[in-house]
């Protein structure tokens, strides 16, 4: 029998972006539903209960919630092609940490820069720049965070590329000048078909964000 | 290349080989070393404990200081500079549920995530949601006064409940035996309590959560589990302390 693999996802999503990475690596065929995220559909509610959001992977009707715990889902079910964790434990360890800091860090003070203004903002963006270059040294001269192979950390943190643009833009800042390894890995990241085809564009990412900026601002 | 120097590599290739033998026999017979920094009360270093002795596996507990942190703790968890840290042969790994996958993955004994891979996404959310969201609500209610307090622990109540499904109609979280999700909740029957009594709170009660205590009874019955926990008196000055800080 086939697998039913269906995907609930909204197309600015970083989280979003994590599965469709992952699951494009494994070359995993799948229906993408797109969620409105002013009105979840029923499906989503159903399938999330807790947290009422997205992603949702729905593997022959069984649904697995949170991006990192979804890809490692994908990477244990299809586990005969393009491993995203390493085999060592003692690696795989280093890349559940390094994820977890991403999930921790990065989104967080990501959303003091867009969402916030004056001193909060700037203690933000010192906060968001600082996780960068933590970031970056922890990839040294690798060419991948996991060593010659793109795997799960890359993963992680590739998806925040595509909202480089905004948080450059309101945090006044330029990630290749404040950490150009991390800017040189991310593009690399980017040649790959599997990022760049579940990538939206940067420019429309910094359309949404503005929009969604200005909504805060009015309330 | 000539027949002699033919030879002398071989034997060279011959004697890496051999020694490379010994090495890994006499690491074999010296035995794994297992170092674990951690806190006299902390309920991130108590799981990491709990799953060694669940897998057998000897370790020696070197217990920090916060307050003064050792040069060792800043050198192996420079990120955080936190507790508890696994040192695996003088390799560190930090962050409790990481640290728990592996140990899982080392020692095979006595697994302590499922198998199927569904069931692993299962215990990693449930994982998740109750060291973020449950661990969170409980605090927000200890802090909290009046009725900003009554409404956080209808909150972290509402979050106990989906604790309380899980566990319905067996002995454990992870079914019939002891898991990676039971020793993440396992600081509920401890620390809660003490919560609940420097909070002056009452969030798990026996009759809404029938099924958490019973777990209680059958986690607290294991006598494992019980010879790493801390004195009461220490856990209760540690929140007591904490709760002095909300107030000032």
């Amino acid at each position: 029998m086939a697998d039913e693999v269906v995907l609930l996802d909204f197309w600015a999503s970083m989280f979003g972006m994590r599965v469709r990475v992952a699951l494009a690596e494994k070359g995993i065929k799948y229906e993408g539903k797109e969620e409105d995220l002013t009105n979840k559909s029923p499906l989503l509610l159903q399938m999330n209960p807790i947290h009422k959001k997205m992603p949702v992977l729905i593997h022959n009707g069984k649904p697995i919630c949170e991006s990192l715990i979804i890809v490692q889902y994908i990477d244990e079910v299809w586990h005969d092609r393009a491993p995203l964790l390493p085999s060592d434990p003692y690696q795989r360890a280093q890349a559940r940490f390094w994820a977890d800091f991403i999930d921790k860090k990065m989104y967080n003070s990501g959303w003091k820069v867009w969402t916030t203004k004056g001193e909060e903002q700037e203690a933000g963006k010192k906060e968001f720049l600082e996780n960068l270059k933590t970031l970056e040294a922890e990839l040294g001269d690798k060419p991948y965070f996991g060593g010659d192979r793109f795997g799960f950390v890359d993963i992680a943190f590739v998806v925040f590329y595509s909202w480089f643009h905004a948080y450059e833009t309101f945090g006044n800042f330029s990630v290749e000048a404040e950490c150009p390894k991390l800017l040189a890995w991310a593009r690399r990241c980017m040649e790959k078909e599997s990022v760049s085809k579940s990538l939206p564009d940067q420019k429309k990412v910094y359309e949404f964000v503005a929009q969604m900026r200005k909504k805060y601002e009015a309330e | 290349m000539s027949y002699q120097l033919k030879r002398r590599r071989i034997s060279q290739f011959a004697q890496v080989l051999f020694l490379n033998f010994v090495r890994k026999t006499k690491e074999k017979e010296k035995g794994d070393e297992v170092k674990v920094i951690g806190g006299v009360k902390s309920r991130y270093c108590i799981r990491v404990q709990w799953a060694l002795k669940l897998k057998g596996v000897e370790y020696e507990y070197i217990i920090e200081d916060l307050k003064n942190k050792s040069p060792i703790l800043v050198k192996s968890n420079p990120v955080y500079k936190k507790v508890p840290v696994l040192l695996h042969n003088g390799k560190a790994i930090s962050e409790s549920l990481v640290i728990l996958e592996y140990i899982d993955e080392v020692w095979k004994e006595n697994p302590l995530l499922p198998q199927d891979p569904e069931e692993r996404a299962s215990a990693r959310f449930w994982a998740k949601f109750c060291d973020e969201n449950v661990i969170s609500e409980v605090w927000e209610a200890f802090g909290a006064q009046g009725e900003q307090k009554k409404k956080a622990i209808e909150s972290a109540q509402e979050s106990l409940t989906l604790l309380e499904r899980q566990v319905e109609g067996k002995k454990f979280f992870g079914g019939e035996k002891l898991g990676y999700l039971d020793l993440v909740v396992a600081w509920i029957p401890y620390w809660l309590s003490a919560i609940e009594e420097i909070g002056e709170m009452k969030l798990l009660e026996a009759e809404k959560f029938p099924s958490i205590h019973k777990w209680t009874r059958n986690f607290m019955d294991i006598a494992l589990i019980n010879q790493c926990l801390p004195a009461r008196e220490k856990v209760l000055k540690y929140f007591h302390g904490c709760l002095r800080s909300y107030v000032a």
